[in-house]
């Protein structure tokens, strides 16, 4: 808890920031822009699949950001805030899983667009696919609770809790979906040993990771600091 | 002063259930309702299939695990409903006893709800759709009792969350749901590999994941309780 | 468990010691740095306008709620986690904390038992019959009037005998007989060397058990004194002020 003499200029320096361009944001668009100049110019198509494959740079991309950084981010930082009851840890949170919500909405979105010429149905019930449709339940279950809590913090521990259990079930659901059926191709980077993509692909999908990772931690840094910008506000609202 | 000796943690649980079994029994509400909620759905899912299609025997452990998972929804929004009404639960949370036997104790009592809700309507479902189930009946009771414990320790936690929110009941279920995907999934595949004739072997890939999903939500749950609570 | 108050201890050693409790809602304080300990036999009045913080000191002395900062201690143990403590303070809120299915004496018997009376039993109906509602031992919670309902919260509040025993507006409902019967309750605890805290609007009614007498305002006690010191009527002028000042 910050004491009150201090609130008058960091909601200043905040608002500062807030009036400036954002250039890791930007950085990531362009990075993205970059990526997809590169598919269609540069890269030549798959063979089987034709152009369809080209939204794998984001699909594919997407899904890593969303699962590996957006969701272990809010899970992670829900068991710390639990530990240590900083409310960073908690802005983080709420952060990581709104900007993560972005992400596998994305994912969902573009997972049909390409499953509709190469396996002939817009929706399927595959294994990766499934898990990404529940993540995206538990995501927007976590920030209805979190609507739904006025008590800032109450809100923090609630969100943290159901955070930390969610990050407990995502094994639980990867297991299920994966002994239910899976009939999605297996991330074609996962083979170390000969990554049967090639070269020019490689490329591209590498610098996809790279551009989106570049462009989640932008939009992760941008929502934080919304996220502070509203609390200051409500603390120096409190204290007239 | 009165000679006294706070219960311990199993002591208490034993209360704090014994009280809510006492509350549900006295006013028989909610399980009647759980209950006539379970049949009905039985009831209506036979009709909202062609059975010159869809076999009953196909059907039925579909049909069988959505009905538990909403007929339980019902009884755990009462759960924690109970004690809001006047603030009971600032009673039980100010006693000298443990916060996790307040959990672990209406767990228990969701759960003794949830079994026997269970306990009437898998005979009727057995009965409505013709279900040869007497060799598959136990390994079937013994998945039943093994969901149950995962549904009410997950729904008893988000129970308590949810009458706290500004949406209270309507928030319960978008909680819960989503973690009782794998329970439903487990259930409802070994039910129907069951009833097909299949050795228990055959699901125990499943029965793993049910047993590792009780222990680890029940721990998880029973720990992350206090935050919950300590305001 | 703590070794019971003896005679001579109770004297000397405070009932309950909050030391710069703070309690912060979303960033405001709820409760503000509020210092005060009562020794045995000794009653608090706390009166206050609407808002003032009453409810949540209660709470927080309750282990209800933890401080943002600053600790209260009853009995010499700091009231935390450890639920020994917490089993020396009873209650009245303005809700009942009664399960309304549940008969009058179901509900002390089970606080009784959560409490580890030996008798529980004995215990309860002994609370019930101490706030004359023993006669509707068996009656259902939800059937009885709300100064009934009132009388059996109160029973369950002084069923385990509690050190320290916090009333938010005890008498609010009650009719004669229950107000006399509150108030030998209160009376009988303070001389078993108990410690009581009670909030309330109606300064008489506060200040004819008191000892102390504090007044709050926006999470503060802009007065605390002895009873001595208290004068009814400039009781009630500063309490007007500050009720204006704040509508």
């Amino acid at each position: 808890m910050t004491s009150p003499q201090q609130h008058r200029s960091p909601l200043g320096d905040q608002l500062a920031v807030a009036g400036s361009v954002d250039w890791l944001v930007t950085s990531g668009f362009l990075a993205l822009a970059a990526v997809y100049i590169r598919a269609f110019a540069f890269t030549p198509p798959e063979a089987i699949q034709g152009p369809a494959q080209r939204i794998l740079y984001v699909h594919a991309s997407s899904a890593f950001v969303a699962l590996y950084l957006a969701f272990a981010l809010m899970a992670l930082s829900s068991v710390l805030y639990l530990a240590l009851r900083d409310e960073k840890l908690d802005r983080l949170a709420e952060s990581a899983a709104e900007v993560g919500l972005a992400f596998t909405t994305v994912v969902l979105l573009t997972g049909p667009l390409w499953g509709k010429p190469i396996w002939g149905t817009w929706w399927t019930w595959d294994a990766r696919l499934t898990s990404t449709l529940f993540l995206w339940f538990i995501i927007v279950g976590y920030l209805v609770l979190r609507g739904a809590v006025d008590e800032r913090g109450m809100r923090a521990r609630y969100s943290a809790v159901l955070g930390v259990l969610a990050g407990l079930l995502i094994p639980f659901i990867h297991l299920s979906v994966y002994l239910f059926r899976t009939m999605h191709p297996m991330p074609l980077l996962a083979k170390p040993s000969a990554p049967s993509m090639p070269g020019d692909m490689v490329v591209t999908f590498v610098s996809g990771f790279f551009a989106l990772t570049l462009l989640f931690a932008g939009l992760l840094r941008a929502r934080y600091r919304i996220a502070t910008l509203r609390d200051l506000i409500a603390d120096s609202e409190d204290q007239h | 002063m009165p000679e006294r000796n706070p219960p311990g943690m199993l002591h208490a649980t034993w209360l704090v259930a014994r009280k809510d079994l006492a509350i549900e029994f006295r006013t028989r509400t909610a399980f009647f309702s759980a209950l006539l909620f379970a049949l009905l759905g039985l009831t209506i899912f036979y009709f909202a299939w062609d059975p010159t299609a869809v076999a009953a025997i196909d059907l039925a452990p579909g049909v069988l695990w959505v009905i538990f998972v909403f007929s339980g929804l019902l009884g755990l929004q009462r759960s924690f409903s109970v004690e809001q009404a006047d603030r009971a639960i600032d009673a039980l949370l100010a006693a000298p006893v443990d916060r996790e036997a307040i959990y672990l104790g209406k767990a228990l009592a969701n759960f003794l709800f949830v079994a026997a809700v269970q306990a009437i309507s898998l005979p009727a479902l057995a009965l409505f759709y013709n279900l040869p189930v007497s060799q598959a009946f136990l390994p079937i009771a013994g998945i039943a009792v093994l969901a149950a414990i995962g549904i009410v320790s997950v729904g008893t936690m988000f129970s308590s969350m949810a009458v706290n929110t500004r949406l209270a009941e309507l928030l319960l279920p978008m909680l819960a749901l989503p973690f009782f995907i794998p329970i439903v999934m487990a259930a409802a595949v070994s039910t129907s590999r069951l009833l097909a004739g299949r050795p228990v072997a055959d699901v125990m890939p499943w029965l793993r994941i049910l047993v590792a999903f009780d222990l680890v939500f029940v721990v998880a749950c029973t720990l992350a309780f206090p935050y919950t609570l300590e305001e | 468990m703590p070794p019971a108050l003896s005679a001579t201890e109770a004297v000397t050693r405070s009932v309950v010691m909050a030391e710069g409790l703070v309690r912060a809602f979303s960033g405001r304080r709820a409760v503000d740095n509020v210092t005060f300990s009562l020794d045995a036999g000794e009653c608090l009045a706390l009166f206050g306008p609407n808002g003032a913080g009453k409810t949540t000191l209660l709470r927080l002395l309750a282990g209800l709620l933890s401080p943002t900062s600053g600790s209260c201690s009853i009995g010499g143990t700091v009231l935390r986690s450890g639920s020994t403590a917490r089993g020396q303070v009873g209650l009245v809120s303005h809700a009942s904390m009664l399960y309304a299915p549940l008969t009058a004496l179901e509900n002390v018997e089970f606080t009784a038992r959560m409490y580890g009376l030996r008798d529980p039993r004995a215990a309860a109906r002994a609370a019930l019959h101490t706030m004359r509602v023993l006669d509707r031992a068996d009656t259902p919670v939800r059937s009885l009037s709300r100064g009934l309902q009132q009388r059996v919260s109160i029973a369950r509040a002084i069923v385990h005998a509690p050190q320290l025993l916090l009333c938010d507006e005890p008498y609010t409902g009650l009719d004669d007989v229950g107000s006399g019967a509150l108030t030998a309750a209160l009376t009988e605890r303070r001389e078993a060397g108990a410690a009581l805290l009670l909030v309330t609007h109606n300064l008489s009614e506060g200040l004819a058990l008191a000892t102390h007498a504090a007044i709050m305002r926006r999470g503060k006690f802009v007065r605390f004194e002895s009873r001595a010191d208290v004068h009814a009527s400039s009781y009630a002028l500063e309490y007007r002020e500050l009720a204006a000042a704040d509508a």
